[in-house]
């Protein structure tokens, strides 16, 4: 039988693969955006989950909302990622240091 | 409680974004030509919005009558209170901004329109008396401020603020989302009264971890330590109008949303956020005073100087009452005030040709070419560190006050202590200006408008300033008995 406590194990475990992926990659940013990506995917999960174990469909709804600001969210954070390769000619995330202190 | 009441209820919302969706289509018609007819649109526009607020904190509304959508939403007093600090930031920084990007390229006539939708993404936020309107308004406020940071497209540190501070910014949400979506699970409402009341019958554990999460995604926000370190570089790196903006609008905005879901949403188990406040008020009082020590960039320094000022208004919330949240209230409004002086002041710090000095070694002697500035720089400092006859210090002091009469003594001592440490770095810029060699830096003439907001700003910081200490506390108290109405 899975329970609420598995589904909320599931988004957690994704949630922290998620904040590590952005602190512990030392390589790329289109990594740091799949992250961050994750991060909301987990919070989808446990949304769902929520809802369907409380009768209650404000969860779904609200997954429906993360869902869209991620879309817009990514679009915009390309959309930085080009303007500043175009400056820069690199996206690797140890150049990203020109201001320090 | 039916639509039409509801929608009358978010009349300055639809203006914002009436205007919003019109001047885009004028800025996508008429190009970058039309950027300053675009500006002048935006400021009458917060300036209309602005008005609309008054009524509301005049007569202190709270309660159901106020309350649109279910109780999604609520244009009280405290709505009202956060939205004049906000708009009246937003307007401040399309004021300074043309001249600016001109100077750096071109002025483009998106711009004002960025700057008119994160406003408006403010408003809801410290509007929201549900998780989902809360996260909406907090995204669009968001997504917005991530484009401004980058606005100077080919300036590479812009773009680099812009990503960090995207990257860091995603973080805080996910964080922000996560928090929610456990407070949800665990308490089975996103509505703040609902969740107040939930709690009220105990704390579950998962509900626990949900508060957590959600202040340290609102910390992130409102850069707060241990989550204060885009701050420094997001200051600096983007355009100083993008960073007079950063400072203020979107500060007090976070800082009425944190208030909003402390007291409405979390209220009936302080104790569970107390600690967590005032750990990471002292936290910020100290780092943002020992971090800025050492700072040779006077847009770093005042990043820190926001980290620390940004401590003094948790430990008002940390207080736990609701004299303390007054307190805090009207911290954030001279704070508001001091931020649109001391970056108006930096943008006026211009060589012959009129490029941005941001050194601080280069304001050396600035009290020979330009007194008028030096003084209200010097003064603007002074208020900063909350030396007494300055309207700087009256924050500070209402602030302490309400921590000492919440027993809390040890917290006010820590929190003097390192506001001595704090006085150490505003006085090495007012050292360096009047006091060291004349670098040769500074010239090029003021503006009129930048004078005019630093003139103004001044006044209100000025020991005349204490004149309005009786209205802006009963202004904070409305505010205040907004948030435990209903």
């Amino acid at each position: 039988m899975i329970t609420i406590g598995h589904y909320v194990f599931v988004s957690s475990v994704l949630f922290v693969l998620g904040v590590l992926g952005i602190f512990l990659n030392r390589k790329n940013i289109i990594i740091i955006l799949m992250a961050i990506e994750l991060i909301l995917l987990s919070v989808n999960i446990n949304l769902v989950a929520f809802s369907a174990f409380l009768h209650d469909l404000v969860g779904q709804i609200f997954a429906m909302f993360v869902l869209t600001v991620a879309a817009g969210e990514a679009a915009i954070g390309l959309a930085i990622l080009v303007i500043y390769f175009r400056g820069r000619g690199t996206i690797a995330v140890d150049d990203v240091n020109r201001m320090k202190g | 409680m039916n639509l039409l009441t509801s929608l009358g209820l978010v009349a300055s919302e639809e203006v914002l974004s009436g205007f919003g969706l019109l001047l885009l289509l004028v800025a996508a018609w008429g190009g970058d030509k039309a950027a300053r007819t675009v500006t002048v649109a935006s400021i009458l526009a917060l300036a209309a919005v602005a008005v609309m607020a008054v009524p509301s904190l005049m007569l202190s509304r709270a309660g159901v009558d106020v309350s649109a959508f279910d109780g999604q939403f609520a244009q009280d007093s405290f709505a009202s209170y956060a939205k004049l600090l906000i708009y009246l930031g937003a307007a401040v920084t399309l004021l300074v901004a043309p001249n600016f990007f001109e100077k750096a390229g071109v002025y483009r006539a998106e711009f004002p329109i960025l700057v008119l939708f994160a406003a408006l993404g403010m408003g809801i936020m410290v509007s929201a008396t549900d998780m989902l309107t809360l996260y909406v308004g907090l995204e669009l406020n968001s997504l917005a401020a991530y484009v401004l940071a980058a606005m100077l497209r080919t300036d590479e540190r812009s773009a680099e603020a812009g990503l960090k501070y995207f990257v860091l910014g995603s973080l805080a949400s996910g964080i922000l989302l996560f928090g929610i979506s456990l407070t949800y699970g665990f308490t089975g409402s996103t509505n703040f009264g609902a969740i107040h009341e939930s709690l009220s019958h105990g704390l579950p554990t998962g509900a626990l971890f949900g508060i957590v999460f959600v202040l340290s995604g609102l910390a992130f926000k409102i850069s707060a330590v241990p989550f204060h370190m885009w701050t420094p570089d997001v200051y600096e790196g983007a355009p100083t109008p993008v960073t007079t903006f950063f400072a203020t609008a979107p500060k007090a905005a976070a800082m009425a949303l944190l208030i909003r879901v402390c007291v409405s949403a979390f209220g009936s188990q302080t104790e569970a956020w107390q600690q967590i406040v005032m750990a990471a008020a002292l936290l910020s009082i100290v780092v943002g005073a020992l971090g800025a020590i050492g700072q040779s960039n006077i847009k770093r320094l005042l990043a820190y100087s926001s980290i620390n000022n940004v401590g003094f208004m948790l430990l008002g919330l940390a207080a736990g009452t609701l004299e303390g949240v007054a307190g805090t209230l009207v911290y954030l409004a001279i704070y508001v005030v001091m931020s649109v002086v001391s970056f108006g002041a930096v943008l006026m710090l211009t060589d012959v040709d009129g490029n941005q000095v941001e050194a601080i070694a280069d304001l050396g002697g600035l009290s020979k070419v330009k007194p008028g500035l030096a003084a209200a720089m010097a003064m603007v400092m002074f208020s900063l560190a909350g030396i007494p006859p300055l309207f700087g210090f009256w924050g500070k002091f209402v602030v302490f006050m309400a921590v000492v009469k919440a027993g809390y003594v040890p917290l006010a001592a820590i929190g003097i202590a390192a506001s001595v440490i704090g006085a150490f770095y505003y006085l090495k810029v007012i050292k360096v200006m009047y006091f060291d060699e004349p670098s040769g830096k500074i010239g090029g003439k003021c503006l009129a408008s930048h004078t005019a907001i630093v003139v103004i700003g001044c006044l209100f910081i000025s020991p005349l300033g204490y004149l309005l200490t009786g209205p802006l506390g009963r202004l904070a108290e409305s505010a205040v008995s907004a948030l435990t109405h209903g």
